[in-house]
């Protein structure tokens, strides 16, 4: 049973054990646009929360996707740099970005649950 | 300038539309309708897009004849005014004495009334354009503001087919010319132009029937409103110029490739502003130039980027996006002389990474122009 958080610059991470699942979400790639390049890590990449841990690109600009927790790049979505597309047509699904093996759980305690990026959401209308 | 954000007589279609709007050169303006930009952008390559350009600077210069009026205008741009002949038009810029650009803009010398001249300058530079005109305009040349007008685009290879089917009757237009329309009993101004590199017009309309011509075109099943976004990838494709990116007051028109705009007459002669640095660097060549540039790959790269030659820096990147027509990245910027010829390698810094690109040929998608 995995529980997924979010952050306020619309990243959302899934979580499994130890392991998170990092992408932007639905609301975000509305916002941007179709996307036509994704910049990944490497893996084995250490990042600090809220450090820069991916680029998305749209035809008119690139933005940058954080860490929503710190923790290790173990694994990223090579599917994206062929098909950057998948992030516009299921950004919480097949438009992952990379996975994380999360260094700190208690992190987590400091995002919003789906309710609370729901009404966030809400409040940027 | 007023922090006032401006709207052109469409915003309120645009919000019906469900545009998502944002401040373009203090108007609010569509930048893409909800199908997106990758649509917006293939639909007006393929079919018809309509654009709300009313944010443009829409202007007569009313002169005794046009021997004066065209005199009066060339003391401020390197055109050839006067030998503009009648439902023709002409694309140049305003010069500073440096022969920097101040703006770039067009110019057309309707049918019929002989000594006015009929201008189309950038948003973000009419202000200042309409100031230094009316300090720099002889006593007999006025300035007449045409702020009760809008002005839309119709772009794409079926834009002719769906003005014709609204009466408008415009086979004997080519390129660059202008005359009188009426479109769904509205009187109109078309120009035969655009800024998409595809055949099209551009349709001044008095303010308040904007919205009934908006709405006249796109009940036709081949038009589709396109918003700003749309705009930039398909002018980088034709290799157009954005003024205050890739041509500004420090860019002269010989280094941002523009010297076809400024005839041969001007050109020996002189008499507009900076005319010794422009006639200098016609004879001995630009120090910099504006170029295309292609990347091997996906990866964007965007305003501001270095450009580097085996390890210095050469140029800057002045437009990048993805285009959406080839399927890979593209830009123009400016390089050195010396990196200036066609496919030339050259690196681009991207977040610290150098990325392999070459000197294009622009533009990167062929003119559709009607001839």
């Amino acid at each position: 049973m995995s529980t997924t958080y979010y952050t306020q610059d619309h990243e959302y991470i899934r979580v499994d054990g130890n392991v998170g699942t990092v992408g932007i979400t639905d609301h975000a790639q509305q916002q941007l646009g179709d996307i036509v390049f994704v910049e990944l890590p490497a893996s084995g990449k250490i990042v600090a929360k809220g450090e820069q841990a991916a680029v998305v690109e749209s035809v008119k600009a690139a933005s940058e996707v954080y860490a929503p927790v710190s923790g290790e790049v173990i694994e990223t979505n090579g599917e994206l740099e062929s098909e950057p597309a998948k992030v516009n047509e299921d950004a919480a699904g097949k438009g992952w970005f990379l996975k994380l093996r999360i260094k700190d759980a208690g992190e987590l305690s400091g995002l919003m649950d789906e309710a609370a990026y729901a009404a966030f959401v809400k409040t940027l209308d | 300038m007023s922090t006032d954000v401006r709207h052109t007589p469409l915003h309120g279609l645009h919000q019906a539309l469900g545009a998502r709007m944002a401040a373009f050169a203090g108007y609010d303006m569509p930048i893409q309708y909800p199908t997106g930009i990758l649509t917006e952008h293939n639909w007006t390559r393929s079919s018809a897009g309509l654009f709300d350009v009313s944010h443009m600077g829409q202007a007569f210069l009313a002169g005794p004849d046009h021997a004066t009026t065209a005199a009066a205008l060339e003391t401020l741009c390197p055109a050839d005014v006067q030998g503009l002949t009648p439902g023709r038009q002409r694309y140049s810029q305003f010069l500073n004495a440096d022969g920097g650009i101040l703006d770039d803009f067009m110019v057309a010398r309707p049918l019929g009334a002989d000594g006015t001249l009929a201008l189309v300058v950038n948003a973000g530079r009419k202000d200042d354009d309409y100031a230094h005109l009316e300090s720099a305009l002889p006593k007999s040349v006025r300035l007449v503001k045409r702020d009760d007008r809008a002005l839309l685009a119709l772009q794409g290879p079926l834009a002719a087919d769906v003005v014709t089917s609204l009466g408008g009757a415009i086979a004997d237009m080519a390129f660059m010319s202008v005359q009188p329309i009426t479109l769904g009993g509205i009187a109109c101004e078309a120009s035969r132009s655009g800024y998409t590199g595809e055949d099209g017009f551009e349709i001044s309309v008095p303010a308040e029937r904007a919205a009934d011509l908006w709405t006249l075109l796109s009940t036709d099943a081949r038009v589709k409103p396109i918003g700003l976004g749309a705009r930039d990838s398909l002018r980088l494709e034709a290799g157009l110029c954005l003024y205050g990116h890739d041509i500004d007051e420090t860019t002269s028109p010989i280094e941002a490739a523009l010297t076809w705009s400024i005839a041969k007459r001007r050109r020996e002669q002189g008499g507009f502003p900076g005319a010794a640095r422009i006639q200098r660097e016609i004879a001995e060549g630009p120090r910099r130039k504006r170029v295309g540039l292609t990347l091997e790959g996906r990866q964007p790269v965007r305003e501001g980027a270095e450009i580097n030659t085996q390890g210095s820096a050469t140029g800057i990147v002045t437009s990048g996006t993805f285009s959406p027509s080839l399927n890979r990245p593209i830009a123009m910027g400016y390089v050195g002389a010396g990196q200036a010829a066609n496919g030339t390698a050259l690196d681009i810094v991207v977040r610290g990474k150098a990325l392999p690109a070459q000197t294009a040929a622009m533009p990167f998608v062929p003119h559709r122009y009607k001839r």
